[in-house]
């Protein structure tokens, strides 16, 4: 097999092979996490068995609204992406950052031990990878280093799967992060009807996929592969035009139409947790009665908070409305400054799962038009 | 100047520190003098003026506190606190020899070697001349560098001028010292008034040779710098020290943010042209 | 810690008595809190008890007699630090119901010889009555939430207990939203945190236990469940229960309840 990356043969796995490939990665030590239905809908949890994750279904987004369908052509990964995102591993809910123990020296700091898991991602769409991207500026490619996201990101494993639908609520076209995976990856996957185009992308891929059962890939399923990614692509009805996006967000700061937004927007943080590149966190600690031995906790926070902004007696940001505008000119507007990407990556979540069914898209159409709408 | 702490340290690791003396101010003031041991991979442990620790009280919580001195004698590093939250109010509590954690120093500083050459107008609102104070002594340290030394300094009432105890000192190194209180007590012969009228009527000034420091409440700063904007110091020699949430001080939690700016990392000190838009924006 | 321990007593008024017993379930901090505290007047644990002053009184319950409205003003003289706990001390619980009812009719109901029943026509919370040094939400409250309140106030310093949404807990922890993926009504977006999102993790929608959350925007909340199929009715019912007095469900349940009056004909009681 030639080593030259630039030019990576594609091959093809039947259906079965999905199993030998959880297989080898757990024996490789990864913990592998995959998509599974759980609650009503799609999930990221761990797993040993291919038998987890939903074969056979698909599900309807519109803002607000999420439901699976069965689909009996849907095959392993028909659904596009769920509540879940990959960020609550690489970016855990809860995580201790520090430990302190009072000795008679006085305080003892230390960080918290490095629990050593490796995880493999199994189904990470092409708007994910470009998530995870936008997280490792925030995380790794600034002054600090965040020791807990380094450790999780520098082991982890990506099985990237090319997206052959596309939800309602998906425009990852119009933000040129999808829905075909470039980069990012050690395997991505194509769906076909009995099995899979695998590409690798790293060297540890072309290492897991030798141990793979591949066989020569015929043109007629290559041709298969790229007009069910074409369908992803032709099946989006959303878009967000990145260009001048940043320029708007900063010119509309006094629009009306935060006003308006603020009347529907319940201030819940549900798209900033849903988002798979939010980032906010807030640290607190966690003592036992004698506050000897002291853990300082971060947990996920969000800008949508009242007190998230709480300084010196009062709080900045203290109505809905200023909430609002700070979430969507951060995200689409001052990333670009802080990060020099923009923060959205067209996935969608943040409009199914806002209880209310605020759409991003729409709100940045109404604050391109300069009246009130 | 702006030092960082280098990219692979983590910012959650915290120095051990010590309170090894108590200097109160004014009510509810006081200045703690922190004996801080370096983390074993650190030779030394240093601070450039106007840059700020997380003090850490494990179990309360952490307070962002400028720098605000350093004390070659005792070997300790001033923080001048308000009390204020349940962080200061349990550090007053706790007293000298009370043992606690500093994360930092994080954040820019101001730019002391950019301003050389030039005359300097440190102008301060109450408790905002603590993080001008070691900018005030890097300046009378490097004396001969600087062209005039003026220091504009505005507080509620006379006894809440902070630092009192310096000023012959400080005018003795060649610093220019203007004060004024919003209310005067018996005794009191100085100025009464915004430290706004100070600016505005700062003589003698040549503004295209001067760099003007501003640290205090947020609308202080912005009159302030509309008045020196006024005076014809240019935009890009105002410099600001902001104030907001830190609370990782590193710029991953989210909280600080200003506009474009992460106020832990790319602050606390930022220059005027460049953050002016945002504090015009009310609750942003 | 030197000098007289700090006494700690807890009062019930109108109530089920379940939180008074998250201070029980305590059990492993008990005893540390014990060595700390002295618990002087906890009538759910012992019949010993002592007169004031107090350092701390947890108070119980909500006001629905004349005899509560004379005794919560002696507590209040006894006691330096007042902390209320429970959606009965802080908004007058289940029982406020009788505020949007005809009281004398129900005691007509209910009682034989309504007579000799004297209660007010209204249950409220205690902050209606007395200065409240600190409100601790939920039905029942949150034991962890307790021991932080009991710590800081050890500790001299203002208890720090979260201020945002359902919605976030069910996000830290996993679970999906029920309102999207199931369009079941809950009150999640506007209701505190306090209770770790249980119920959403069951497939129920939250009870709002810990009341409204700051600045809960209950009418588009509303607009939303009636969008999924809820009638006018039932959004009312959700927003009357174990918080019903607090201001903001009060007065959302009160719009609802007086649309619903102006419509032509009744609302249709449909299932979502």
């Amino acid at each position: 097999m030639s080593t030259n990356a630039a030019h990576e043969t594609a091959q093809f796995m039947p259906h079965t092979g999905l199993q030998r490939l959880i297989d080898v990665l757990c024996v490789r030590g990864y913990n592998v996490v995959a998509p599974k239905l759980s609650q009503g809908a799609v999930v990221y949890e761990p797993t040993t068995s291919a038998a987890t994750i939903p074969f056979g279904w698909i599900e309807a987004q519109e803002p607000g609204k999420y439901r699976l369908i069965e689909d009996g052509e849907a095959g392993y990964f028909g659904y596009t992406v769920g509540p879940h995102s990959w960020k609550q591993f690489l970016f855990p809910p809860r995580a201790v950052v520090s430990t302190s123990v009072r000795t008679e020296d006085g305080w003892n700091v230390s960080p918290p031990a490095d629990d050593g898991v490796s995880y493999a991602f199994l189904g990470v769409r092409a708007c994910e990878i470009a998530a995870i991207e936008v997280q490792d500026r925030v995380f790794l490619q600034q002054a600090y280093v965040d020791p807990i996201y380094a450790a999780r990101r520098e082991r982890v494993f990506i099985v990237a799967v090319n997206c052959t639908r596309a939800a309602s609520t998906c425009f990852c076209n119009s933000m040129r992060t999808g829905p075909r995976c470039q980069r990012g990856f050690d395997l991505a996957l194509t769906e076909l009807p009995d099995g899979f185009v695998l590409e690798a992308g790293s060297d540890r891929g072309r290492e897991i996929a030798r141990q793979l059962p591949l066989q020569m890939i015929a043109d007629a399923q290559l041709v298969t592969a790229e007009q069910l990614r074409q369908r992803a692509v032709d099946q989006q009805t959303r878009s967000l035009p990145v260009d001048g996006l940043h320029d708007l967000m900063l010119r509309q700061l006094q629009h009306p139409r935060w006003n308006e937004v603020a009347e529907r927007c319940l201030s819940c943080t549900n798209c900033t947790q849903v988002c798979p590149t939010c980032f906010c966190s807030s640290v607190q600690e966690v003592t036992d009665l004698d506050a000897a031995h002291v853990d300082r906790v971060r947990t996920w926070d969000s800008c949508f908070n009242f007190d998230f902004s709480y300084m010196n007696g009062g709080v900045v940001r203290n109505t809905i409305r200023s909430r609002y505008r700070q979430w969507l000119t951060h995200k689409l507007g001052t990333w670009f400054d802080q990060f020099d990407t923009c923060g959205c990556v067209g996935c969608g979540r943040c409009i199914t799962w806002c209880p209310v069914g605020i759409d991003l898209t729409e709100e940045v159409a109404a604050l391109r038009s300069e009246s009130t709408p | 100047m702006s030092t960082l702490i280098p990219p692979s340290q983590s910012p959650w690791l915290a120095h051990r520190a010590t309170v090894k003396e108590i200097t109160p101010e004014y009510y509810g003031v006081n200045t703690y003098h922190l004996r801080i041991e370096p983390l074993p991979d650190q030779r030394t442990y240093d601070v450039a003026p106007g840059q700020f620790n997380m003090l850490y009280l494990p179990g309360v919580g952490e307070a962002a506190i400028s720098v605000s001195g350093r004390n070659h004698d005792d070997d300790t590093w001033s923080h001048t606190v308000r009390t204020a939250g349940g962080v200061t109010r349990t550090l007053e509590q706790l007293g000298q020899g009370a043992p606690l954690a500093v994360r930092g120093p994080f954040g820019r500083g101001w730019p002391m070697e950019a301003a050389v050459g030039r005359d300097l107008v440190f102008v301060a609102g109450g408790i905002g001349l603590a993080p001008l104070r070691p900018a005030v002594a890097w300046a009378l340290a490097h004396r001969s560098q600087f062209g005039r030394i003026t220091l504009i300094y505005g507080a509620r009432l006379p006894g809440a001028l902070l630092y009192a105890r310096e000023y012959d000192a400080w005018q003795q190194q060649g610093l220019q010292l203007q004060s004024t209180v919003d209310r005067a007590e018996s005794g009191w012969l100085g100025n009464v008034g915004v430290v706004t009228l100070l600016v505005d009527r700062l003589r003698p000034l040549n503004p295209q040779q001067t760099t003007l420091f501003a640290c205090g409440p947020e609308i202080m700063m912005r009159f302030v710098a509309n008045s020196a904007l006024a005076r014809g110091i240019p935009a890009e020699r105002l410099w600001l020290s902001l104030e907001r949430n830190m609370q990782c001080a590193a710029g991953f939690c989210g909280h600080c943010q200003l506009g474009p700016a992460f106020v832990c990392r790319d602050g606390p000190v930022m220059r005027h042209d460049y953050i002016a838009p945002y504090l015009e924006v009310e609750a942003l | 810690m030197s000098g007289p321990r700090p006494r700690l007593a807890v009062f019930k008024f109108a109530s089920c008595d379940g939180c008074q017993l998250s201070l029980l379930d305590c059990e492993d901090e008990l005893l540390a809190l014990g060595e700390r505290l002295d618990i002087v007047h906890f009538l759910e644990a012992t019949s010993r008890v002592s007169d004031g002053p107090y350092d701390i009184a947890l108070v119980e319950g909500s006001i629905t007699t004349p005899d509560d409205l004379t005794r919560i003003q002696e507590v209040r003289r006894a006691s330096k630090f007042l902390v209320t706990i429970g959606a009965c001390a802080t908004a007058g619980g289940i029982q406020a119901l009788r505020n949007f009812a005809d009281h004398a009719s129900f005691l007509a109901a209910v009682y034989a010889s309504p007579q000799y029943i004297h209660s007010l026509a209204t249950s409220t919370a205690i902050a209606d009555h007395v200065r409240v040094d600190f409100e601790l939400r939920g039905c029942p409250i949150n034991k962890t939430q307790l021991l932080e309140v009991i710590r800081a106030l050890l500790g001299d310093r203002r208890p720090t207990t979260p201020s945002h949404s359902v919605c976030l807990d069910c996000k830290r922890r996993g679970t999906v939203c029920i309102i999207v993926a199931h369009g079941a009504p809950c009150l999640g977006p506007v209701t505190q945190s306090g209770c770790g999102a249980i119920c959403p993790a069951y497939d129920r929608g939250c009870y709002g236990c810990f009341g409204p959350c700051v600045q809960p925007n209950l009418a588009s909340l509303s607009a939303q469940q009636i969008r999924n199929g809820a009638s006018i009715a039932e959004a009312v019912q959700g927003l009357r229960l174990f918080n019903v007095n607090a201001p903001e469900f009060r007065q959302e349940s009160d719009r609802l309840a007086n649309l619903a009056a102006d419509l032509p004909a009744p609302e249709p009681r449909q299932r979502p």
